[in-house]
């Protein structure tokens, strides 16, 4: 035991530990512990599923091998059935540090494409959800007739709607950004609406009942009072929206045939087995829905701070 | 009415209340007869579900009566209503959390219309009159709650209303701030001359505010008693160890002990 002691004691070894100690503190190091296990799941993973194939090549070449070259084999396979991570790390540096941002082999190129639509399927779902809403907390027809319909429309797959809209938008000479913003739209509504209703109607009866005294227009009750008391519902709920509205975007790319977008990217590394590319693109989608989350999220610490918020 | 007899502000009569609930219906208010002048004080007083805030909701319009008739300043109450005779107080401060103190202040003026300069002549005017200068770029949850419903009060009387309708405001806060409220109160009461309904139920409170003392009682709300409480305008918090003082508190309890008896 007391020989196991001295390198932790060592002189040096204390800023290791604070470093260790901050890492802890700061939580950093359970989400780090996390990330190295589903790596090393995921190398084991790779070896599993690409055991045959690689083994069969192996064979085939004739050359003798031994087990560690078997299980390196298929962690560098050509078109793996699941590629290993640093295969993915190269196919994303490769796409977007080694090609202009502009070039159709640029994972940016792609990226942004499909980040357009998303944004303004976006801003459309949220206006939209917002007027719903409005309509809806002020008239009944509008609740009783309009709410099933709401409801039903995010019942229907997705991928059920998006060829049909692309269809019919194409019939009518509407090409391009505009028919995956309509995808995006139809998905980025809906939490919109249901989050602004409840946040409209969250004033409590002491607020409107004060509103009524000084016998305020509906309008001034909406301006003052609903819209304000809604807007953390309505950051909440757009940040379910951006993300939904990114989905859109890329399950709008799919069934098309489109040329650009990450949605095409996936479409074009299955065509061509090109898996490592696919997982680049599945990376790049969720680096993105984090981004556009992580900027929601700080918008709405900038708006409630100015509203009185206690953050 | 001869010329010299102050007019009534309020006059209702055989008021009566029935709330359609889930099993049955619930009599709130019966047959009640009020009348108040301008420039009074007048409390409710009473147990819980003696109706007491019901008939304040009903003067100030946020509750209709089943029959009978009410007046304020001569019209209905939602007459009253759209002319804004109502500032009202509620038992919790209800400012608007997005809003700064002063803004708060501001709401009922922006509601109305008020120019600009009027708004911020007043909002600051009303801030000094209940001691809260200097705090009117705060929040609401940066202030004391004694603070957040003096700045409720000021709100309620920035647009200055014919009537201050009082809600138990105090019955959230302790014993001191309530003590130092009600002289706030009394000192406000005097100086801006407004007709006062104040819903209470603490004796001391109701003896130490009023002119006149409403004493109802529950299931069905109605008023047992109407105490006059001639204690004069000049009143320290001292004036509550009177005997003067403790014989109407006597009697108030006297009233509210009876009304509960016959149940």
């Amino acid at each position: 035991m007391a020989t196991l002691n001295p390198p932790l004691a060592a002189p040096g070894s204390g800023v290791g530990r604070s470093v260790l100690r901050r890492l802890g503190e700061s939580s950093a190091l359970p989400i780090l512990a996390v990330v190295a296990v589903l790596i090393l799941v995921w190398y084991a993973g790779a070896v599993l599923l690409n055991w045959q194939t690689e083994g069969d090549r192996l064979v085939s070449a004739g050359a003798p091998y031994t087990g560690l070259d078997h299980v390196l084999a298929t962690w560098s396979a050509k078109r793996p059935v699941l590629p290993a991570p640093h295969q993915i790390a190269v196919e994303l540096w490769t796409s977007i540090a080694t090609v202009r941002p502009t070039s159709p082999r640029s994972l940016l190129f792609h990226a942004w494409v499909t980040l357009s639509s998303t944004l303004v399927g976006f801003a459309i779902g949220t206006g939209l959800g917002i007027l719903l809403a409005v309509g809806i907390v002020h008239s009944r027809v509008l609740d009783k007739s309009l709410m099933p319909w709401i409801i039903a429309s995010q019942t229907v797959p997705i991928l059920a709607v998006a060829p049909m809209v692309i269809v019919v938008l194409g019939n009518l000479q509407i090409t391009g950004l505009l028919p995956k913003a309509v995808i995006s739209t139809y998905l980025s509504f809906f939490p919109v609406t249901v989050g602004m209703l409840k946040g409209l109607r969250s004033p409590d009866v002491m607020h409107l009942d004060l509103m009524h005294t000084y016998s305020a227009s509906r309008a001034q009750i909406l301006g003052k009072l609903r819209l304000p008391a809604a807007l953390p519902f309505l950051f909440a709920s757009m940040k379910v929206a951006i993300a939904a509205a990114l989905v859109g975007a890329i399950v709008a790319e799919l069934p098309t045939g489109a040329v650009a977008g990450l949605g095409a990217r996936l479409l074009a590394g299955s065509y061509y087995g090109q898996t490592a590319m696919i997982w680049a693109a599945l990376v790049a989608a969720s680096v993105m829905a984090g981004l556009l989350v992580w900027i929601v999220g700080r918008a709405e610490q900038i708006v409630l701070r100015r509203t009185g918020g206690r953050a | 009415m001869s010329a010299l007899a102050p007019s009534p502000v309020i006059s209702a009569s055989a008021l009566n209340l029935i709330f359609q609930t889930g099993d049955a219906p619930v009599q709130a208010l019966k047959d009640i007869d009020l009348t108040v002048s301008r420039g009074e004080f007048v409390s409710f007083i009473g147990p819980s579900g003696c109706g007491k805030t019901t008939l304040l909701r009903v003067i100030a319009d946020l509750e209709t009566p089943t029959s009978g008739t009410i007046s304020v300043n001569g019209m209905t109450p939602d007459e009253a209503r759209r002319a804004r005779a109502y500032g009202y107080v509620f038992q919790a401060a209800a400012l608007y959390p997005w809003r700064t103190i002063e803004k708060n202040v501001a709401l009922p003026l922006e509601v109305m219309d008020y120019p600009r300069a009027q708004q911020r002549e007043r909002v600051a005017a009303f801030l000094d009159l209940v001691g809260l200068s200097g705090f009117g770029r705060k929040y609401p949850w940066q202030l004391s709650g004694g603070m957040q419903q003096r700045a409720s009060i000021a709100r309620a009387l920035a647009f200055d209303p014919d009537l201050l309708l009082m809600d138990e405001p105090f019955g959230a806060l302790d014993e001191i701030v309530r003590d130092h409220l009600n002289a706030e109160l009394l000192k406000l009461w005097a100086k801006t001359k407004k007709t006062v309904i104040f819903v209470t139920h603490s004796i001391p409170e109701a003896v130490f505010l009023s002119t006149r003392i409403v004493v109802m009682s529950p299931r069905p709300g109605r008023i047992h008693e109407i105490i006059d409480c001639d204690l004069g305008p000049d009143r320290p918090l001292e004036i509550r160890e009177t005997p003067e003082f403790l014989a109407i508190a006597h009697r108030v309890r006297e009233g509210l002990r009876a009304g509960h008896s016959y149940e």
